[in-house]
């Protein structure tokens, strides 16, 4: 119901931020989706990690492909310019805002559909250039604005809602993902907040390529007994290598841990991932062994999930065009135009 | 037999094997043609094909300055033994034949009615060279300084080009120089003068030669094109190359290093027209080139950015289609295809320019329009203007000239408190103010979507808001006809009931078709089309005239279509004249087609490949 305004009245305990925005000032219309849908969960996810990094909502751009996934960048951050491109070629667009202008922040929300059948190609390619994004999947593998067919992520096995069986492979976005370049990748699961959110504060203030597969059952047509992207499915398969906190730059470090037990890696901007070891041998900076882990637990049958590989000096497609600090949407003519002496000489070269 | 004689008038036609390093050699023949003061139009014929298969290049001499196809060949340099029968069956009657006479050829593969020149190239180059790379190579060197002497090219102009084109590479001078020499005192012991003859003239004036997909992309950097996404095809990939080109001579801050543009080689055109669509939205003037292909893969793409209304401009460098189609050779066959791209009601700007100094001039003003109206325009190059040196006007630019942004809210007027509807027709001419993202903190916002909205862009599935919506874009169409370039006339010198609609690189050849109809006596008033919506001064031509002959190079007769389309013009009133076998158009063509049609002959509907 995306017509109905909401109400501007505000809870009397809403706490502002930094910036003086309660996270009230962070949502956006609301939410079309099924009562129960994961995305709405990964919508307040969103909210919560804007609310908490400080961040000014209109410095941030939300853009979305095609699916029910797509649709959720309506209901949260109404003050950020938000765009509904075309079925799976999200990436693409967001490719062009960011080399628009590189000062924006980019939360790219997408689909398992979007992302890993129509959209697989424009996913690898604005991974492995390294797109300075957040490229968020809302993975529930299956189709849900069409009604219930299975998507690329369907595990083999899987049962959909009418009985029928899904053979084909799955295609792991996290995988892909890790071997394509991603400089920060993790995987989630919409009913874990506490989990998830400071996973998007930490992809929000990455540079580079932030990509994030958050497992989001589809309480209508993939949430029953047989299907492996159920709620019940992921709780009980649910395989963390590692609780992260997100601290900021500015903030204070507390030795609230035992030495050992607790990694911390310092990203470009200054924010610090802080990372509880749970799976003791994970070694969440090595690529190579990132994938093997992998490889190992999901072989397994356990969904891996948590801060599986970041590199906190990784570069973006800015640096690889070397492009000015000033955004290109902002050079004036004087910048841009080379002028009729230039020409004459252009004009010479050509006799 | 009578020998052509011609002075500074001719065709000449270079067959020769691709990848054998013959194009630059030829490139210098034509060059010191126009040193000399004569004016020429050279075009590659070539095929898709990196090494081994026939390549032609033909050289029209022209002090009168058609600079169109002429048709027929005068001179032919068959260094091609592949298509020796096709090069020798194609020259005028009375022509000349130069070939590589190394190896005894039967007179069974000879013309009587032809004058055959041969000259040992082979055998000379074999003589003076070890080095099997240099005797390919300088043999078409050799044949160059041959035929300079054949038919009175002028020394020093040819050694000037050596000089300049080597400036980097001076050790390869003195070695061209002697190449030069070899071929010209061959040619002289054995050989006299022909009769196709150069004579210096001032017919060329301050005109350069250029080709305008290097044109067009110069005319993006002086457009104020920042973003590029591209996908390698023929015949547009070197529009990519040369803004890139351009860009690094001309964008990278002097004291930084760093760049003012971005190009990005995207995995295909979808991707390409995504990033142009993204960095529209974003503020950023982007473009992405392309060919048919390209065209039928971003239709989606396109139909997004005219109904989210984002400006993109797309060059289309036209191939032969359809399909693959024949990739090296030109057409005007996606002229539908790009004004009604994509799904559901759409159309869209398109720009025709004529030779490279349009190219460059639409090439920048595509983004003052594109930014002006919201929505892609089209820029339909083809590969005749596209890859081919043409001699051109130079290009001009004014400096008090200013980047139309088009209607743009900033930070002050939502400050203000400005009303903000993203599809609100404030203004009554159906464009709306639109907002970068990030301008303000609490206004300006909004949700781009390719479905329905309203005047504020707030979701809405309502008929009537939906209709209002679509009515306002084809207000915005009709907004479009007055910025779009004014078609421009080629009036008979007698009143006439005749009259020829044409555009882009069939104008050579049809403004040289009007002055040999005037000289039999048929008058008929040329308009070119410069552009797509078409302004009320094509449908007023089309009107005044009794027959309006719309002549264009594909099958299907598509401006023809549009117009009749557009203009709810009788279809009876528009009679087509077609050439579509993917080599450019010709003045010879074009005429008899139009005698034929005037003079109620039965109408060849395929034109003839060989002429």
């Amino acid at each position: 119901m995306t017509y109905i305004t909401k109400p501007r009245l505000h809870h009397p305990l809403l706490v502002p931020n930094g910036l003086g925005f309660t996270r009230r000032d962070y949502e956006g219309k609301v939410s079309t989706l099924c009562a129960g849908c994961g995305h709405d969960s990964i919508s307040a996810a969103i909210i919560q990690a804007a609310y908490e990094l400080d961040l000014p909502p209109h410095r941030l751009a939300k853009l979305s492909g095609i699916g029910c996934s797509s649709k959720t960048p309506d209901y949260f951050l109404g003050n950020s310019h938000g765009f509904n491109a075309v079925h799976g070629r999200m990436p693409s667009v967001l490719t062009g805002a960011n080399l628009a202008n590189r000062e924006l922040i980019y939360l790219g929300v997408s689909g398992d559909g979007d992302s890993a059948s129509i959209g697989l190609g424009q996913f690898a390619h604005s991974v492995r250039r390294g797109v300075n994004m957040t490229y968020i999947v809302e993975n529930n593998g299956v189709y849900g604005l069409t009604k219930g067919q299975f998507s690329a992520t369907s595990d083999p096995g899987s049962k959909s809602k009418r009985g029928v069986v899904n053979h084909d492979q799955s295609i792991d976005l996290v995988g892909l993902a890790l071997q394509l370049g991603a400089g920060y990748v993790a995987r989630s699961f919409s009913g874990d907040k506490a989990q998830l959110v400071p996973l998007i504060k930490g992809a929000l203030a990455h540079k580079g390529a932030a990509f994030i597969d958050v497992l989001s059952p589809c309480v209508q047509f993939n949430n029953h007994v047989g299907s492996t992207k159920s709620f019940d499915y992921v709780r009980e398969h649910n395989a963390a290598m590692n609780r992260m906190d997100f601290i900021e730059a500015r903030q204070e470090i507390l030795a609230d841990y035992a030495p050992g037990e607790v990694e911390l890696v310092t990203q470009h901007d200054g924010s610090i991932l802080k990372l509880r070891k749970i799976a003791a041998d994970y070694d969440p900076t090595d690529r190579i062994s990132a994938m093997s882990h992998l490889q190992l637990h999901q072989a397994r049958g356990e969904v891996v999930t948590g801060l599986l590989y970041v590199d906190p000096e990784s570069k973006d497609l800015h640096d690889h065009l070397a492009t000015v600090q000033k955004p290109l949407n902002q050079l004036e003519d004087r910048e841009l135009i080379p002028g009729s002496e230039a020409l004459a000489g252009i004009n010479d070269s050509l006799r | 037999m009578t020998r052509i004689s011609a002075v500074n008038d001719f065709v000449v036609k270079f067959a020769n094997v691709n990848g054998s390093g013959s194009a630059s050699a030829n490139g210098m023949f034509a060059k010191s043609i126009l040193r000399m003061g004569v004016p020429l139009a050279a075009r590659n014929i070539f095929p898709s094909n990196i090494q081994g298969l026939p390549t032609w290049y033909e050289v029209r001499v022209c002090e009168q300055g058609w600079l169109g196809r002429r048709g027929g060949v005068d001179l032919m340099v068959a260094m091609n033994p592949q298509t020796w029968d096709q090069d020798v069956a194609s020259i005028e009657p009375g022509g000349y034949l130069f070939y590589d006479s190394t190896k005894p050829m039967p007179p069974s593969k000879f013309r009587s009615d032809i004058e055959v020149i041969g000259l040992p190239l082979t055998a000379i180059c074999n003589a003076a060279y070890t080095d099997p790379r240099q005797r390919q190579l300088f043999k078409n060197i050799i044949y160059v300084g041959a035929i300079a002497y054949l038919i009175g090219i002028e020394t020093e102009v040819l050694e000037k080009l050596v000089t300049e084109d080597f400036a980097s590479k001076p050790k390869l001078i003195q070695s061209n120089f002697d190449a030069l020499r070899l071929g010209r005192e061959a040619a002289a012991e054995s050989l006299k003068p022909i009769g196709l003859q150069m004579r210096r003239s001032d017919a060329v004036g301050d005109r350069i030669y250029a080709e305008g997909n290097s044109a067009a992309a110069l005319g993006a950097v002086y457009g104020g094109a920042t973003v590029c996404a591209w996908y390698p095809i023929t015949p547009s990939t070197s529009l990519a190359e040369a803004f890139t080109a351009h860009c690094q001579d001309l964008r990278v801050d002097p004291e930084t290093g760093k760049a003012k543009f971005a190009i990005v080689q995207a995995e295909d055109e979808i991707a390409s027209i995504g990033v142009v669509v993204g960095a529209g939205w974003n503020g950023a003037r982007a473009f992405t080139c392309t060919s048919g292909p390209g065209i039928s893969l971003m239709q989606e793409f396109v139909g997004l950015s005219y109904f989210a209304e984002i400006p993109a401009v797309i060059f289309d460098v036209q191939r032969g289609g359809p399909s693959t189609g024949m990739p090296t050779r030109t057409q005007q066959s996606d002229v539908l295809l790009a004004a009604y791209a994509s799904h559901g009601d759409t159309k869209h700007p398109l720009l025709f320019p004529e030779d490279p100094t349009e190219c460059f001039e639409f090439g920048a003003l595509a983004f003052d329009l594109a930014d002006r109206l919201q929505t892609t325009v089209f820029v339909m190059l083809d590969l005749d203007i596209g890859m081919n040196e043409w001699l051109c006007r130079p290009f001009q630019w004014d400096d008090s000239r200013r980047l139309d942004r088009g209607k743009v809210m900033t930070y002050d007027d939502l400050e203000a408190g400005k009303d903000f509807g993203r599809y609100l027709d404030v203004d009554g001419d159906g464009i709306a103010y639109r907002t970068y993202p990030g301008v303000h903190p609490d206004r300006g916002a909004y949700f781009t979507r390719g479905t329905s909205r309203d005047p504020y862009a707030r979701y809405s599935e309502e008929g009537s808001v939906y209709v209002g919506n679509m009515k306002r874009l084809l207000a915005k169409f009709e907004t479009a006809k007055s910025l779009i370039p004014a078609p421009v006339l080629q009036p008979a010198k007698r009143r006439t009931p005749h009259g020829a609609i044409y555009y882009g690189s069939t104008t050579p050849a049809m403004h040289e078709a009007l002055a040999i109809l005037e000289a039999q006596g048929v008058h008929v008033d040329g308009l070119r089309v410069r552009g797509f919506p078409f302004s009320d001064e094509v449908m007023k031509f089309i009107e005044e005239h009794e027959t309006v002959f719309v002549v264009e190079q594909n099958r299907d007769a598509q401006l023809r279509t549009l117009v009749m389309v557009e203009g709810g013009v009788n279809p009876a009133k528009l009679e087509p004249v077609l050439g579509y076998d993917g080599s450019p158009i010709t003045a010879r063509f074009i005429t008899d087609q139009i005698l034929g049609l005037i003079r109620g002959a039965t109408r060849t509907p395929v034109p003839e490949v060989a002429e």
